[in-house]
C-alpha cells in the first residue's frame, strides 16, 4: 500500500483547481496529482502513490547516497 | 529507471552486506516496519545475504492486514446495498471477512469497483449521481493525503453521493505498542520511508529516547534496505539510538508540511482496534465532525455484526514480530493466497504472502 513508485513529470496542467501532471514511470505516462508538490516543475522526479505525488526526489541527495556508498563499498 | 536501476545494483549491495558484516558483532533483532519492505526483503533475498546475527522480524505497516474485521464486515454489507457502488484498492477485494470477501459480494451481483486513486472515487460519484459511492479509505500516513484530498475535492465539486469508510492507522502509536509489549524482541526499527516522506521524522525521537532503540528512515530498494540495517546495526554495536535518516533523497525531518495540513484539517485523532492486535489508543485517524456528511459509517447503518477470526490464524502475532509466517500450522496448507484466512495472506505487503511468494 505504501509503495511509491518514482516518476518523471512531464506536463502540468489544472483540472479545476486541483494541479495535476502526466508521469512518466519509464514509458507508461499517467496522471497524478501535483496538489502537494507545489514547487514541482516539468522534468522534476516525484515519489507517487496512489495518484499524488508526495514529494520530489533530491537529485544532489540521492547521488550523494550513491557515491557514498561507491566510497564506502570500493569502485 | 532512474532512481530504481542505481539503488538495485547488485555489486553495491553485495559491498554494503560486506560492510554489515564487519560492523556486526552480536546478534540483534531488527523489525522493518512497512510490508513494502518485507516484501522487498524477502524477494530480493537480502535475509540470505546478512550475517546470522541480524535477523529481521517483520512489522505491522500493512494496512490491509491491520484494518479489523469489525471495518471489513461493514464494508462488505455496505457493498452487498443495491444502491451503493464500493470502491477499493484492489488488495482488499480478497480480504476475508466473517465468511465471505468483497470478491463475493461482486460475484453475488454487488457493484464493486477497483480504483487506482481516491479521485477516481470521486469521478465516479460524479458520473453516477443517482448512486451512493463508498471508498474504502483504509492506510498510513502514506495514503492519508490522498484520502483527505479526496473530501475536500468531493466538496469543492459539490458531490453529496460521495463517503469515506475510514480506516486510517498510524505508525508511531503501533511502535509504542510493539515496544511497550512484554513479548517484544524488537532493538531496533527500519523506519517506513514512504511515511516518512508524508510526516517527516520529528515524531520518533521520543519512541528511541524511551526505549533506546535506534531508529533510520529506510527506503525500498535493496540497496536502501542494506543502508538502513547498516546504519541500524552501527548504533545498535557503538549503543547510542537516535533516529537516522537513510533515505534523504525524499525524507526530511519535516515531511511535506502541505500534505500535513491538509490531514490535519480533514482528519482527527481516534482510537483505533488493529486486526490481530486489538484496540491501540489514539493510533487512527477519522473524519473531523465538519466532515462527518463523507463519513459511511454514519451514513449507512449496518451495526448488527458480529466479527468471526479463524481460529487457526496467527497474523496478530506475525504483525508483532512475535512470530514469523512459517511458525503458523495453517501456513500453504489451510491457508495460501488464493484461499487466505488471513489478511497477512493476501496483501502484496503481507508477511505471509511474502513467505509464500518467494519462499
Amino acid at each position: 500500500m505504501c509503495l511509491g513508485v518514482p516518476g518523471k513529470i512531464v506536463e502540468i496542467y489544472e483540472v479545476g483547481e486541483l494541479r495535476m501532471g502526466k508521469i512518466d514511470f519509464g514509458g507508461v505516462t499517467r496522471e497524478a496529482c501535483l496538489a502537494y508538490v507545489p514547487e514541482a516543475r516539468i522534468g522534476d522526479y516525484a515519489i507517487i502513490h496512489v495518484g499524488f505525488a508526495l514529494n520530489l526526489i533530491s537529485e544532489q541527495e540521492a547521488q550523494e547516497t550513491l557515491d557514498l556508498f561507491k566510497e564506502i563499498f570500493g569502485p | 529507471m532512474k532512481y530504481l536501476n542505481e539503488f538495485r545494483d547488485a555489486r553495491l549491495v553485495s559491498n554494503a552486506m560486506a560492510e554489515i558484516r564487519s560492523a556486526t558483532t552480536r546478534p540483534w533483532v531488527l523489525m522493518e516496519i512497512c510490508g513494502g519492505q518485507t516484501h522487498a526483503i524477502k524477494r530480493y533475498g537480502l535475509d540470505q545475504l546478512l550475517p546470522a546475527e541480524i535477523e529481521l522480524v517483520h512489522g505491522p505497516g500493512c494496512p490491509v492486514c491491520v484494518t479489523s474485521l469489525e471495518l471489513i464486515d461493514k464494508a462488505l454489507a455496505i457493498a452487498e446495498l443495491p444502491h451503493v457502488i464500493f470502491t477499493s484498492y484492489g488488495d482488499m477485494l480478497r480480504v476475508p471477512g466473517t465468511g465471505k470477501d468483497l470478491f463475493t459480494v461482486r460475484a453475488a451481483g454487488g457493484d464493486v469497483r477497483v480504483v487506482y486513486s481516491p479521485l477516481d472515487a470521486v469521478k465516479i460519484a460524479l458520473q453516477n449521481p443517482d448512486r451512493q459511492v463508498v471508498f474504502f479509505a483504509i492506510g498510513f500516513e502514506t495514503t492519508a493525503p490522498a484520502n483527505a484530498m479526496s473530501v475536500l475535492q468531493a466538496k469543492s465539486l459539490g458531490i453529496t453521493n460521495f463517503s469515506l469508510l475510514v480506516s486510517h492507522v498510524r505508525v508511531p502509536p503501533a511502535m509504542h505498542a510493539i515496544l511497550g509489549s512484554p513479548e517484544n524482541r524488537v532493538q531496533g526499527f527500519l523506519a517506513a520511508g514512504h511515511v516518512c516522506t508524508v510526516m517527516g521524522y520529528w515524531e520518533y525521537s521520543a519512541i528511541a529516547e524511551r526505549y533506546h532503540v535506534p531508529i533510520t528512515v529506510t527506503g525500498f530498494e535493496p540497496l536502501d534496505i542494506s543502508q538502513g540495517i547498516l546504519m541500524t546495526v552501527r548504533q545498535l554495536e557503538s549503543g547510542t539510538y537516535t533516529v537516522e535518516n537513510g533515505y534523504p533523497r525524499l525524507v526530511t525531518f519535516n515531511g511535506n508540511r502541505s500534505a500535513q495540513a491538509v490531514i490535519n484539517q480533514i482528519f482527527r485523532s481516534c482510537d483505533r482496534k488493529w486486526r490481530g492486535i486489538g484496540m491501540i489508543p489514539d493510533s487512527g485517524w477519522c473524519l473531523k465532525p465538519e466532515f462527518q456528511d463523507y463519513d459511511a459509517e454514519l451514513r449507512f447503518q449496518v451495526d448488527q455484526i458480529q466479527p468471526e477470526e479463524s481460529p487457526l490464524c496467527i497474523a496478530g502475532q506475525i504483525l508483532q514480530g512475535i512470530k514469523k509466517p512459517h511458525q503458523c500450522l495453517a501456513f500453504g496448507e489451510e491457508c495460501s493466497p488464493e484461499h487466505p484466512l488471513g489478511a497477512t495472506m493476501v496483501s502484496s505487503e503481507g508477511a505471509c504472502s511474502a513467505y509464500f511468494k518467494y519462499g
